[in-house]
């Protein structure tokens, strides 16, 4: 007798692998479960394409290989790609006009891998135009809901991805992080974000927003789900020119971790400018149970974290207007419709392509890079990343991991920041500094604050420790309940 | 530093992005408080500190210039704008 509907929607990845190890459910019956769900709750507007007939195609597959006996622990399991990741079959738009109804000719490196590993695509995630915000409200094709209170943002960019696995409608979806677009809507919506070290995930076949970011990660209800989708999304591939060639490894090796003596770095600089008191207290709340467990706290500090959001204002509109000129409305992508000639051509269908927020990052990137500017602002920018990055070196000779919030505030209101695009960017102070340095970081549930809206702890490792922050991540949600708590009518 | 509305047009013609004056105005604005923030990096005492351009400093991996097999040219050209013969279209350059 298979268990209850909703107790399956809600169970995770783990448990469903093993349900469909047991046989007690096939994946055709998860892909229905999961599709109707997706229908029912269409109004969160977290999908932009669903195929069902694709979806029960590889779930038949999926069926079918394990009916010959082929075991695997991602076999059957559905999933869901945020619309920065291409793939055949479904439309890839990242969220703008100006890729509306492209059809891929190939799949992303990381599509590619979930789908051989036996995962059934369950469609495609709204989020903000080529991943830049932090609310989901630049997306071309509407505002995705927090399920938690629709008049609350789900975060960015992958809100659509946030909004569905906090929903249930899908129990793991793939997400990107530039600055904080995985951490912050797991944060806004109560659930598990992890962005793992910078060159781990392929970018090949991500729609590229600034290339010396941009990391592939994972959004699910769990640390455990995660580390067990990281087993076959994460490695090598020669198709992306900054990918690491490293052994692989099994990320869920250190969910058995002993915390105990486990030295988890506090930084000062997280824990003033504006931090709301409502987040400091599950934050620190969240520190005292690492203690409890065995962990040794250890005052930190990252003088340079506070200039993350200028460093990355520079940096990343740099490589947005280098990585977007490929818009240019002759290969692919949207074509104004009338103009004089080719230079013509190519400004409006950029004018009536891109949105607002792509337009003002590629200005401000034109402008650093521009004769005269570029070493007063990109080198001078580059230079201190790199302080930035030393910081975290520095720290992690005096701890194992750095715990902290990932944001100031609880999710912040529909229209709140829209119209002020500094204070947009400041939603992602605590996160950027990590990204910039290349480090995993991930955000967990830690508790609710202001209007009973998640809040999220940020757990930061040096590069290539994510199996380490997975187990501690791991071992905080075996002694809490945070990351079970569903939204109420999903 | 403040941009002008003339600062504005350049840049948006650097860009490939018609831009009207109106438009310009509210850009300028907005970009003027983008740089009031950025200019914080400006005051950081950076001497003796080599630029990041790679979060790991990896350095450019090469690969053997092999032949391989590439998309077909039918799906490559299938979501062009306007395309015929296998070729991309675009108006005439060239007098």
């Amino acid at each position: 007798m298979s268990p209850p509907v909703t107790e399956i929607a809600h169970a995770g990845l783990a448990q469903l692998s093993k349900l469909l190890e047991q046989r007690e459910v096939s994946a055709v019956e998860l892909t229905q479960l999961y599709l109707e769900r997706i229908e029912r709750h269409r109004a969160l507007n977290a999908f932009l394409d669903v195929r069902p007939e694709l979806s029960l195609q590889q779930a038949r597959a999926a069926d079918g290989r394990r009916a010959r006996g082929e075991r695997g622990a991602l076999l059957g399991l559905p999933i869901a790609h945020k619309d920065i990741f291409v793939t055949r079959g479904w439309a890839s738009t990242a969220g703008s006009r100006m890729l509306e109804g492209y059809m891929s000719p190939f799949d992303a490196t990381v599509v590619e891998r979930l789908a051989a590993a036996g995962m059934v695509c369950l469609g495609k995630l709204n989020c903000d135009e080529f991943a830049m915000g932090s609310s989901n409200e630049n997306s071309a094709f509407g505002n995705v809901l927090n399920p938690w209170d629709t008049a609350a943002v789900p975060g960015g960019s992958s809100g659509g991805s946030a909004a569905a696995v906090a929903a249930r409608l899908v129990p793991a979806a793939t997400a990107t992080d530039t600055g904080g677009s995985i951490r912050e809507p797991a944060a806004f919506t109560g659930i598990t974000g992890v962005k793992p070290t910078y060159g781990r995930p392929s970018r090949w076949g991500m729609v590229a927003f600034a290339s010396s970011l941009d990391t592939a990660g994972l959004l699910t209800a769990s640390a455990e789900d995660c580390a067990l989708v990281f087993n076959s999304m994460l490695g090598f591939d020669p198709h992306d020119s900054t990918s690491v060639q490293r052994p692989d490894e099994d990320f869920t090796r250190s969910l058995q971790l002993d915390p105990r003596g486990l030295r988890v770095g506090v930084p000062a600089q997280f824990f003033t400018q504006g931090l709301r008191p409502d987040v400091e207290a599950a934050v620190r709340a969240a520190l005292d149970v690492l203690q409890r467990l065995g962990a040794v706290l250890v005052d930190i500090e990252l003088p340079n974290a506070p200039l993350g959001i200028p460093v990355y204002y520079v940096v990343a509109p740099a490589e947005a207007s280098s990585n977007l000129s490929r818009f240019d409305g002759v290969r692919y992508g949207y074509r104004a419709r009338s103009f004089d000639d080719l230079n013509d051509m190519i400004r409006k269908s950029r004018a009536e392509g891109l949105g607002p927020e792509p337009k003002r990052r590629i200005l401000v990137g034109t402008y650093v890079l521009s004769h005269g500017y570029y070493d007063a602002y990109y080198l001078k920018a580059s230079r201190v990343r790199r302080l930035i990055a030393n910081d975290f070196q520095r720290a992690f000779q005096r701890c194992d991991i750095i715990a902290g919030p990932v944001t100031s505030s609880v999710a912040f209101n529909f229209g709140e920041k829209a119209a002020d695009p500094v204070s947009m960017y400041l939603a992602d102070l605590f996160t950027v500094p990590a990204s910039l340095a290349g480090v995993p970081a991930l955000s967990i549930p830690c508790g609710l604050g202001e209007a009973s809206r998640p809040v999220g702890l940020q757990l930061i490792g040096n590069h290539f420790d994510e199996a380490r922050l997975l187990g501690v991540a791991h071992r905080y949600q075996l002694a809490t309940e945070w990351h079970r708590r569903v939204p109420a009518g999903y | 530093m403040s941009l002008t509305l003339a600062d504005v047009h350049r840049i948006a013609q650097l860009a490939r992005i018609q831009i009207s004056d109106e438009q310009a105005r509210a850009t300028a604005a907005q970009l003027n408080d983008i740089f009031a923030m950025i200019e914080q990096i400006a005051q950081v005492d950076t001497t003796d500190v080599e630029p990041m351009t790679h979060p790991l400093d990896g350095v450019q991996r090469l690969r053997e210039d092999a032949v391989e097999p590439s998309l077909p040219l039918e799906e490559l050209l299938r979501n062009a704008p306007a395309q015929r013969d296998g070729l991309f279209l675009v108006p005439r350059v060239i007098e």
